[in-house]
């Protein structure tokens, strides 16, 4: 996972908007490496800014209410400066992108196989003939069944999950070194989601493409991912291997998050847990640490701002934003025998 | 598709019968005697009833109806004022009728997808501003009094154009135009405005959409965007409005054809208006009623063809 230069290296993210009740810091210094072959996971709650931060990289939140500052680079080249011409050749070309809901991603008056068609010829000088030949293929090669007459269906002839293959199919449409997947499976049924994540894990097998899943789900990040980022507030509070994350999550959302998974192989709870209170407005953020209101183990250290660091001097790699001490949150995540954040008093 | 047209066609006469029975029964209710004008100012009793007798103005009001229906289906229709064929009116006025709302629904359509593809597309900047001054002007400004406007200063003061009248398009298409050049402008002016009105409101609703992002994500231009995927699921609204406006329109454009002296039908309708010319109103009545139908109609099919999630006459799935 160490070897090899990144393909796309995110530093010190920000974007703020500017709505009528203020400026609002949606993505606020995130920073990130993704390696060829690697799935990355970016995990939080809806408003953490994690969809924010996978459109900035494609470049779509530029807007003139968008204030976008730090680095994404693809390959070593700069992309937040970039101008549209040039972003316009990364999108869909060097990264894919499929979104959330697969049932409105498509555009409705036009056939599933035109919209893939016409985003290969957007980069590739191919005729109509082949670039349809090309979109049969692509069709197959992410399982829908009979892909030379289902090429010229319209999208809502299409089931959720035949969409979500299809909008797979049209990101990989020009091969790209890149796929962000921005909540590729929230909107399916369980079983679908399930067949949708395989799809997503053989094609990074096969391809060797890095991918970037977004997800609120952490069953999904612990089906496909390397390594994991967890947002909260459009602040990474912590980041590590998939293994670091789930046998020694450090930050107390990271707990929350994990405390509030339901779990097949555990007595059922009496109630399922869950993080107290809500997301904080990003207008009206706490000072220090975001996630100080909810904390049931917040003490004098919190008001001032964490840095997100190593934190275990054997894991170099395992960062977090909290200033409790290893020990303190070896014990204080202990709740009835397993990982979770208890209620605060 | 069948069963669609069917259907529709069947409906179709329901709604031309009640506008029919309607427009009588309204006219009968006025408190206007046709036999009394027919027969003019000092008419003896004896002229007015042997009028009432010709016209079979003294039966009972149902028969009085059939009656009339029959003669406007056999094209035998005759109007109390002038006694002419009303059939025969109508088919002369559908020429200067038809180039009106022609030429007219050119230009507002044309000036109206591109005044709101442009106001939306540079949504909040000082051309949006400008655009929006201006439909809204043009919105609010009413058809007679804009006629009359451009008729005394474009027409009688400056000269450019002619005054009014109705020049066949077969004797001289030049000077066809320039009769209704003045007309078209006047009509189109207020569906311009409305019309790019609504498709900016529209399209800025659909750049919002879920698949204009993916479009983007695609790599597409932003003109290909804006194009393919905003306007084109923007314009499918505009139909709508666009074949229930040209389909009431071509059952006389009152206000306009009247000032401009077009002798179209909505002309013709005017006449009859202040005549209280019973015939003609019902059969013009009738003629507009069943264009807006059957753009109603039109306007269905073409939906299908712009929408592919909507299919005629069978249910949703």
């Amino acid at each position: 996972m160490n070897g090899g230069a990144p393909l796309l290296s995110v530093s010190d993210l920000r974007v703020g908007f500017v709505t009528e009740a203020g400026r609002v810091q949606a993505v606020d210094g995130v920073s990130f490496e993704l390696r060829p072959g690697e799935v990355l996971a970016i995990v939080g709650e809806s408003g953490s800014g994690k969809s924010v931060t996978a459109q900035t990289i494609m470049g779509l939140t530029r807007s003139k209410n968008s204030r976008i500052e730090g680095s994404v680079k693809l390959d070593g080249e700069e992309l937040t400066g970039a101008d549209e011409a040039h972003l316009r050749e990364v999108r869909g070309e060097r990264i894919g992108m499929i979104f959330q809901d697969p049932m409105t991603s498509f555009n409705p008056v036009y056939k599933v196989g035109d919209q893939i068609v016409e985003a290969i010829r957007a980069h590739r000088d191919l005729s109509r003939a082949e670039s349809h030949q090309r979109a049969i293929a692509l069709l197959d090669s992410v399982g829908i069944p009979n892909a030379a007459q289902r090429v010229d269906a319209y999208p809502h002839e299409f089931s959720g999950g035949m969409r979500q293959r299809a909008m797979i199919a049209m990101a990989l449409s020009l091969e790209p070194d890149v796929l962000i997947a921005d909540e590729p499976t929230t909107a399916l049924d369980v079983t679908v989601q399930a067949q949708i994540l395989r799809l997503l894990e053989d094609l990074n097998r096969e391809r060797g493409l890095a991918t970037i899943l977004i997800t609120h789900d952490l069953g999904v990040v612990a089906e496909v991912a390397d390594r994991v980022l967890v947002m909260y507030a459009g602040r990474v509070v912590e980041e590590g291997t998939l293994d670091e994350i789930f046998y020694d999550p450090q930050h107390p959302y990271t707990w929350g998050l994990m405390g509030s998974l339901t779990r097949l192989d555990r007595p059922r709870p009496h109630r399922l847990p869950q993080i107290a209170g809500s997301p904080p407005s990003l207008l009206e953020l706490p000072q220090g640490c975001h996630f100080r209101p909810r904390c049931p183990h917040e003490f004098s250290k919190c008001p001032q701002n964490p840095e997100l660091e190593a934190r275990l001097p054997e894991v170099p790699g395992h960062c977090d934003r909290c200033w409790l001490t290893p020990e303190q949150k070896r014990e204080k995540r202990q709740v009835e025998g397993q990982i979770g954040l208890e209620a605060p008093s | 598709m069948l069963r669609f047209v069917v259907r529709r066609l069947v409906g179709m006469v329901f709604v031309l019968f009640a506008v029919s029975v309607l427009v009588f029964v309204i006219f009968n209710i006025a408190p206007t005697n046709p036999a009394q004008r027919i027969a003019g100012k000092n008419a003896t009793p004896q002229l007015v009833a042997s009028i009432e007798k010709e016209w079979d103005l003294d039966k009972p009001l149902p028969t009085q109806y059939v009656t009339m229906m029959k003669k406007i289906f056999t094209g035998e229709l005759i109007s109390y004022e002038g006694r002419e064929n009303v059939n025969d009116r109508i088919v002369e006025g559908i020429p200067a009728t038809v180039s009106l709302c022609i030429g007219a629904a050119v230009i507002w359509m044309f000036f109206g997808v591109l005044f709101g593809y442009l106001s939306a597309i540079r949504a909040g900047g000082w051309l949006d501003t400008s655009l929006t001054v201006l439909a809204v002007a043009g919105i609010s400004m009413p058809v007679f009094w804009l006629a009359a406007i451009f008729l005394n200063y474009l027409c009688y003061k400056a000269g450019i154009f002619p005054s009014g009248g109705y020049v066949e398009i077969t004797s001289n298409p030049l000077d066809w135009a320039s009769h209704l050049i003045v007309p078209w402008v006047t009509l189109a002016i207020l569906y311009a405005g409305f019309y790019s009105r609504v498709l900016r409101s529209n399209m800025l609703d659909a750049m919002n959409e879920d698949y204009v992002r993916t479009a983007r994500a695609k790599g597409l231009s932003e003109r290909r965007v804006m194009s393919r995927h905003v306007l084109r699921n923007s314009l499918i609204p505009i139909v709508t409005l666009f074949g229930l406006d040209f389909g009431a329109l071509l059952g006389g454009a009152i206000l306009i054809e009247a000032i401009f002296s077009l002798s179209g039908i909505g002309e013709y309708g005017y006449q009859a208006l202040i005549n209280s010319d019973l015939p003609p109103i019902m059969a013009i009545t009738l003629f507009g009623a069943f264009f807006i139908v059957l753009f109603n109609t039109l306007v269905d099919i073409a939906y299908a063809y712009l929408d592919p999630r909507i299919r005629l006459g069978t249910e949703a799935p």
